[in-house]
């Protein structure tokens, strides 16, 4: 599974995306974030609230709670500025 | 009708042929973004990434939302990305409806929807570097005013 990071997230890590293969526990989105956290400090600190992010996957922005269900691609968003 | 793209556009051109585009209308209205460089603090250029296949995704969505909730017969939006410089148009929204309150009220949904909802960043490059613009709680504020 691929992990995307954008803007100032992505500078804060160092690179633009992870290839990551998660434990079967890992059911969530959000598990998924507490995993990647629990694995990487530079991610765990950059994401210290995490209320301000909202993720996508599969190219849609979904609640934190969705099942990955197989999904390919994971993003980790954080707040937008466009318009 | 969506386009999220590098290239830059004539917003006069887009709004003539999205006009043409409806006989059944007697509204339009247009709003097109710009890059600003305001004296006291001033900038060099815009950089705009986007998340490009999730970008066409969330626009044409909100787009199908805001002609269903509006009663709108089309609407349109183009947003760039990239590097902008002062003056140069960063997006465009276009609304046509039966009758103008639908049109304005349209555009006005979908503009302050793109503010918060559309995964674009922007990051002002400056004399002295390049910052990311921060999320405006007058945005937020902007976009509750549609839910409920």
């Amino acid at each position: 599974m691929k992990v995307l990071y954008f803007a100032w997230l992505r500078e804060r890590l160092n690179r633009a995306s992870d290839e990551v293969a998660p434990p079967a526990e890992v059911q969530t989105l959000a598990d998924l974030v507490s995993w990647l956290r629990s694995r990487d400090e530079a991610l765990d600190y950059a994401m210290a609230d995490p209320s301000i992010f909202k993720l996508s996957r599969d190219a849609r922005i979904v609640p934190w709670d969705t099942p990955l269900d197989g999904a390919q691609t994971v993003a980790i968003l954080p707040p937008m500025t466009g318009g | 009708m969506i386009r999220v793209t590098a290239d830059g556009f004539d917003a006069g051109a887009e709004a003539n042929r999205f006009a043409a585009s409806h006989t059944d209308v007697g509204a339009m209205v247009t709003f097109t973004g710009l890059v600003r460089s305001l004296p006291n603090d001033p900038i060099l250029a815009l950089i705009l990434e986007c998340y490009e296949e999730l970008a066409t995704n969330e626009l044409a969505a909100l787009r199908e939302q805001a002609i269903s909730r509006f009663g709108l017969t089309d609407a349109a939006i183009i947003h760039r990305h990239g590097r902008l410089v002062p003056g140069e148009t960063i997006m465009m929204v276009m609304t046509l409806a039966p009758h103008r309150k639908a049109a304005f009220e349209g555009a006005q949904f979908l503009m302050d929807y793109l503010k918060t909802d559309a995964p674009f960043w922007k990051q002002e490059e400056t004399a002295t570097g390049a910052r990311w613009v921060v999320t405006m709680p007058k945005d937020k504020d902007a976009r509750s005013r549609w839910i409920g």
